[in-house]
């Protein structure tokens, strides 16, 4: 579904993103960890495809298109939906408002009819439902004086509602109390199917005792310095990152 | 070059939709201004010795004043004897349906969207179409006088309610009461007028759509809407305006009379051709609105979407004579390219207990100003008066203005003045928040600039607010490429 190659991306004259090697296929759930400022949010923002980074290497193919050609908005209607680690707020606008707006264009990318308001409602009641979102918090302006758990639940509503095929959560479990942890991982964990993949973001082990992992990357200094399973994820947890610093070190 | 930017630029290249001029033959007056033209546009309407009289005065004031040089907005120095003060679309009999209306005028109004066999059907709303400031159709006028409703063009109630118009027209707006109303009161063309008698509910909103159309023709509409006791009226004025070379002048009267218990609501969507991006052309709106609410308990309620007009000179006011009455202020200003808006409004509190609420949002972008004035005023004896003010000021791009000039002057102690001020730009974390979800940029920008005037927004009568929001969305559309 995404083959990331040899990806090197700056921000200004500073490169973060070193060479970055990734392959995700349909089913897969992978988690991107590593330590402050390694470069995992970057990754995360130059797949949605956010300008302020620009991409110097490599290449990204999702679904067989060249990802890195496309409008963010392009990226989004193809299906890549990226879990923000500080969603905005859109005073006046909610998110109903915002949802419907944005499911109707994907419709339409889709060259499908808008969504009547009979259907869009039922599709809304079936999905908050899924990850148990109340219905005062949708009708509230997006994100407007949310709480950071509510934010990040808000998130996870809104990839019920467009069902991508590549989700990234981007350090969605910062913040989060256990009770929000479980809420959002449980939906994240019923939203999965064989045809859909998700990219967890993390910094803590925390998160994928609830989201299981098939892969665990660990990411630092820009590269992908370590993969395996969701045991590398507890060897980390147990060891530390200064452990991945020291074997990074003594290979290079 | 910041993505904001970029976008500007793209929205600076959208073109105005409504530029196109139908082919209507005039009668038009001589350019200039004289005495002369006065009789003229009197003689032709037919009007009484009275009315003469008094447009008369109201020229020999307006000789001695000059023009307010205290709004922040600056253009060349008007010729005022080079304008054409009277132009009518010509018809050979008043219309009776829609069907004696010249085809030509209904296909105007079509390509505006305006149908008004539509409205009729559709949302019951009765429309008074004004073209070149000659009422041109008035519809479900029976069904309106029925209720003991007056719903008709200046003129006729100038003919057939002429007690009516001598007792409150001036009352509210006096012909001395600055130079662009002085102005309008000498020239005035044609506008609307409205009576709800005592207790009545008026039962659809009354609309008017303004229209300018001859080439050189200033406009000067006249509107009076009188509320007698017990009684509520909503009404609505929609302009949009063909695309020009020359400026014109727009200078419009507004008086509300609001009896005790008595409710109006006002609503504007203005349209108006703004000039090109260089700001060549576009309709100067120099325009007086107020209302008195001079009974107790009586409430006017001002609301605009302002996004066309090059300069636009408007303050709808409320004075609140009447104890426990209630003035409300709500307005959309979006200003692009070489646009300038000096708009908001007087709050005046006459009598005890009156409360007034402002909220103004203002969206600047291009080179465009966008200033908020406005006033709130308690009087000695207004005991108890309350004011709440809300001005928020959207920018996009730097290369335009924002200002905000709040006047507050109280003489009684026992008075609460709220004012709250926002300035904020539209972030581009926010576009690509949207983007993110699959917006495009243009959407993205109608959806949060939407957001932002929801609150304006939601004071307009249903079908107008979706007016509103497309119009909004057509201002920004065309704005990324």
């Amino acid at each position: 579904m995404l083959t990331i190659k040899n990806l090197k991306a700056r921000v200004e004259d500073k490169e973060i993103l070193k060479g970055i090697n990734l392959e995700v296929r349909a089913g897969e759930i992978h988690a991107i960890m590593g330590p402050n400022g390694s470069g995992k949010s970057t990754l995360a923002s130059v797949l949605a495809g956010r300008e302020d980074f620009e991409v110097t290497e490599g290449s990204v193919e999702f679904l067989g298109n060249d990802l890195l050609d496309m409008a963010p908005e392009d990226r989004a209607r193809e299906g890549v939906f990226l879990a923000f680690q500080y969603p905005v707020e859109i005073p006046g606008v909610s998110t109903t408002n915002f949802l419907k707006t944005a499911l109707n264009q994907i419709r339409q990318h889709r060259g499908q009819d808008p969504l009547d308001a009979v259907s869009f409602l039922k599709l809304m009641k079936e999905k908050m439902k899924l990850v148990e979102i109340d219905q005062s918090l949708i009708n509230r302006s997006l994100n407007e004086g949310f709480s950071g758990g509510e934010k990040k639940r808000n998130e996870i509503f809104q990839l019920a509602m467009l069902e991508p095929k590549l989700a990234i959560l981007d350090e969605t479990d910062s913040g989060l109390d256990i009770d929000a942890l479980r809420i959002v991982a449980n939906g994240v964990n019923k939203l999965k199917t064989k045809d859909n993949a998700t990219i967890v973001v993390t910094h803590y082990q925390r998160l994928l005792e609830y989201i299981i992992p098939d892969y665990v990357h660990v990411l630092y200094n820009g590269r992908i310095v370590k993969s395996g399973t969701k045991e590398l994820a507890l060897e980390l947890e147990e060891k530390g990152y200064d452990w991945i610093k020291d074997t990074t070190a003594t290979t290079v | 070059m910041s993505k904001d930017n970029k976008i500007l630029e793209e929205f600076t290249k959208s073109d105005y939709k409504y530029g196109f001029e139908s082919n209507i033959e005039s009668d038009s007056a001589p350019k200039g201004l004289n005495e002369d033209i006065i009789r003229f546009i009197s003689s032709k309407k037919e009007e009484p010795a009275w009315l003469l009289e008094w447009r008369l005065k109201a020229y020999h004031h307006w000789l001695t004043m000059v023009e307010p040089r205290w709004p922040n907005v600056k253009f060349p120095a008007i010729n005022y004897q080079d304008i054409i003060y009277y132009a009518a679309p010509k018809q050979k009999a008043k219309p009776k349906s829609l069907d004696e209306v010249d085809p030509e005028l209904l296909d105007t109004f079509k390509k505006l969207g305006i149908s008004l066999e539509e409205q009729k059907r559709l949302t019951g709303v009765a429309v008074d179409a004004v073209l070149d400031s000659v009422s041109v159709a008035t519809t479900f006028k029976e069904k309106l006088a029925d209720l003991g409703i007056i719903f008709c063009s200046f003129s006729e109630a100038v003919h057939k309610h002429p007690e009516l118009v001598k007792k409150y027209m001036g009352s509210v707006v006096p012909i001395s009461d600055n130079y662009f109303a002085a102005l309008n009161s000498a020239v005035f063309s044609d506008g609307s007028f409205c009576y709800i008698p005592k207790g009545v509910r008026c039962p659809m909103e009354l609309s008017t759509y303004f229209r300018i159309n001859a080439a050189n023709t200033g406009q000067f509409e006249r509107t009076l809407i009188i509320a007698e006791e017990g009684s509520y009226v909503s009404y609505l004025e929609g302009c949009t305006a063909p695309m020009r070379d020359e400026n014109q002048l727009h200078a419009a009267v507004v008086e509300l009379y609001a009896a005790k218990d008595a409710e109006i609501k006002y609503s504007t969507v203005q349209n108006w051709y703004p000039g090109d991006r260089e700001g060549r052309g576009g309709i100067y709106n120099f325009v007086t609105k107020r209302g008195i609410c001079a009974g107790e308990r009586s409430k006017i309620s001002w609301t605009q979407v302002e996004t066309g007009s090059a300069i636009t000179w408007k303050y709808p006011s409320c004075i609140l004579k009447g104890d426990h009455s209630v003035g409300e202020f709500y307005s959309v200003a979006v200003t692009n390219n070489r646009q300038q808006a000096d708009t908001g409004t007087k709050m005046i509190h006459l009598g005890k207990n009156t409360r007034s609420r402002i909220v103004s949002k203002g969206v600047s972008a291009g080179r465009s100003q966008n200033s908020y004035r406005g006033l709130v005023r308690v009087a000695k004896r207004a005991d108890n008066a309350r004011n709440f003010s809300q001005c928020d000021s959207l920018l996009m791009g730097d290369q335009c203005g924002a200002h905000t000039f709040p006047y507050i002057e109280s003489d009684n102690k026992t008075a609460q003045i709220e004012h709250e001020a926002t300035t904020s730009k539209i972030g581009e974390d926010q576009i690509f928040y949207c983007n993110q979800r699959g917006i495009a940029d243009e959407d993205a920008i109608a959806l949060i600039v939407n957001g932002y005037c929801k609150e304006v927004l939601n004071q307009l009568p249903m079908e107008f607010a979706v007016e509103a929001q497309k119009l909004l969305a057509l201002t920004l559309e065309g704005s990324v490429g």
